[in-house]
């Protein structure tokens, strides 16, 4: 693994995979998102006893389930930063911080949008629901520890170690806070997935949500790997390969003549990373 | 080839935790302040929500446990800010003997110097807030087995932010979520007491949370120091 992997501690080597990747997660993205929302917001059927309302799970649950997952590969991208010193799993981990959070966000916000015609409140102090603010005031952490130092080494080793921190302390949370309430239902998805003899949603339901929950998936991804491609060219923006790939080039700089040739092929590829 | 002299890491410890004493016992009134502000943060919530001794004695418990959070919160900065302004953490990094035993010691002596005075003043907090009796010793137990978790916990979000200029409330940023679970359990502890249910399950896992946080927070704190002192 670690032939494989050690290439892509040089930032430039990162930049051209997640370049070449990003096509493959956009496309589909954007696809399936607009499949799935149309088909969960207008041709499935309305549940008998919640009516419409109900639909909000189509973005409810992709976004709770990818919150958590997405924390724990930011910390795995830390451990990788501290234990191997790469500097692209220090700039993935600052990539998918933000998006974790906005997915943390969107679930607690539909969540209570989804609570007021059902549970006839727009907040209650609900394991799930307490659990996932833990989760965004996490998240916030490990931004906020990243921003407030002024060296961004020294920042993403920080902010490495307190993702590390937190994910040993997730389901120390997780339990701590089912033990001391639950209002919440269980996750559905999984029963339905476990149990197929006695689902707990009906299929007509389900795959649009199974569909929803890949599309944010891959709008997720796509979102790190575009964030990530801006950090490193700005990381890396002094680079003769940056400069290039954005087309620049610098009088004095005597690869300037040979990279000019480059960037005519760059630049049709070059715009959507800025 | 040069060779460190041997050094022995009880002789380090126990010199380290005798110097951080002496250094403690100058600078009395850093230790005071997060004791003081317990006190009136406990005495705010009387005045807050009414002196009603039913509703007092309900959340009691809460109370005592939030305010010792935040008061801790407070103090904990001096555990490696002195040091490192001098330079002192530097040469403790440099020490010849691992930086976990060293970074335990100043843990220890943390845990003494802060929550000893809380254990001993919470009695007095138990009687403000007309905490029922039967309650009083798990309550002390929950204080007694829980800050050992916010020193050492604490460590790591301070070996973090040492550096910063303007942790403090980052330092509670960062810490509070992390203790949540502690909150829920010692409070829980303390309600099964009132109630009049045994309170060996929730007092089991905070000890369970201390056996973890000694063991592990070291590593983490001696990473976090690599990092702010560099």
């Amino acid at each position: 693994m670690w032939r494989w992997l050690h290439p892509y501690a040089k930032p430039e080597a990162t930049f051209s995979l997640s370049q070449k990747l990003l096509p493959w997660f956009a496309i589909p993205a954007v696809v399936l998102t607009l499949i799935g929302l149309v088909w969960g917001l207008a041709f499935a059927p309305p549940d008998y006893q919640q009516g419409e309302s109900y639909r909000i799970i189509f973005v409810h649950v992709p976004a709770a389930m990818w919150a958590m997952a997405f924390y724990v590969g930011m910390a795995i991208m830390g451990l990788i930063a501290l234990v191997w010193q790469i500097r692209s799993a220090e700039l993935a981990l600052l990539a998918i911080a933000p998006v974790g959070a906005v997915l943390t966000f969107i679930s607690l916000f539909t969540g209570a949008l989804w609570g007021q015609p059902m549970w006839g409140t727009w907040w209650v102090w609900d394991a799930r629901l307490t659990a996932q603010l833990i989760l965004l005031f996490l998240y916030l952490g490990v931004m906020a520890i990243y921003v407030a130092f002024e060296d961004e080494r020294a920042g993403a080793k920080a902010a490495s170690i307190l993702a590390i921190v937190g994910v040993i302390n997730i389901p120390i949370i997780h339990y701590s806070v089912y033990w001391w309430n639950t209002l919440h239902q269980q996750s559905t998805v999984t029963r339905a997935i476990t149990r197929l003899e006695a689902p707990s949603i009906a299929p007509e339901m389900l795959w649009p949500l199974l569909l929803n929950i890949f599309a944010m998936l891959l709008l997720s991804a796509t979102l790190v790997l575009m964030r990530l491609n801006n950090e490193i060219l700005r990381r890396e923006i002094h680079r003769p390969w940056a400069l290039a790939y954005l087309g620049i080039s610098l009088p004095s700089n005597e690869a300037s003549a040979e990279n000019s040739a480059q960037q005519d092929s760059k630049a049709a590829g070059g715009k959507h990373a800025i | 080839m040069l060779k460190a002299n041997s050094v022995s890491q009880w002789a380090v410890v126990k010199q380290l935790i005798r110097r951080d004493l002496r250094v403690a016992s100058r600078q009395r009134s850093d230790l005071l302040n997060p004791l003081i502000f317990l006190l009136i943060v406990v005495s705010l919530f009387p005045l807050g929500v009414g002196p009603g001794p039913d509703i007092l004695g309900r959340i009691a418990p809460g109370v005592i446990w939030v305010s010792a959070l935040l008061s801790s919160m407070l103090g904990l900065e001096r555990l490696f800010r002195d040091d490192f302004r001098d330079g002192a953490l530097e040469q403790m990094l440099l020490l010849p003997v691992p930086v976990e035993i060293s970074v335990f010691a100043k843990i220890l002596v943390h845990w003494l110097l802060t929550a000893v005075p809380v254990l001993l003043i919470t009695p007095l907090l138990a009687l403000l807030l007309n905490l029922p009796l039967q309650a009083w010793g798990v309550l002390w137990l929950t204080l007694l087995l829980g800050t050992p978790v916010l020193s050492a916990a604490g460590a790591i979000g301070v070996a973090l932010t040492v550096s910063l200029n303007k942790g403090g409330a980052l330092l509670s940023l960062l810490l509070l979520p992390l203790l949540i679970p502690l909150l829920i359990f010692a409070t829980a502890a303390v309600e099964a007491a009132v109630a009049g249910i045994s309170p060996a399950g929730p007092l089991a896992l905070i000890g369970a949370f201390m056996v973890i946080s000694l063991t592990l927070a070291p590593f983490a704190v001696k990473a976090g120091l690599r990092v702010s002192v560099n």
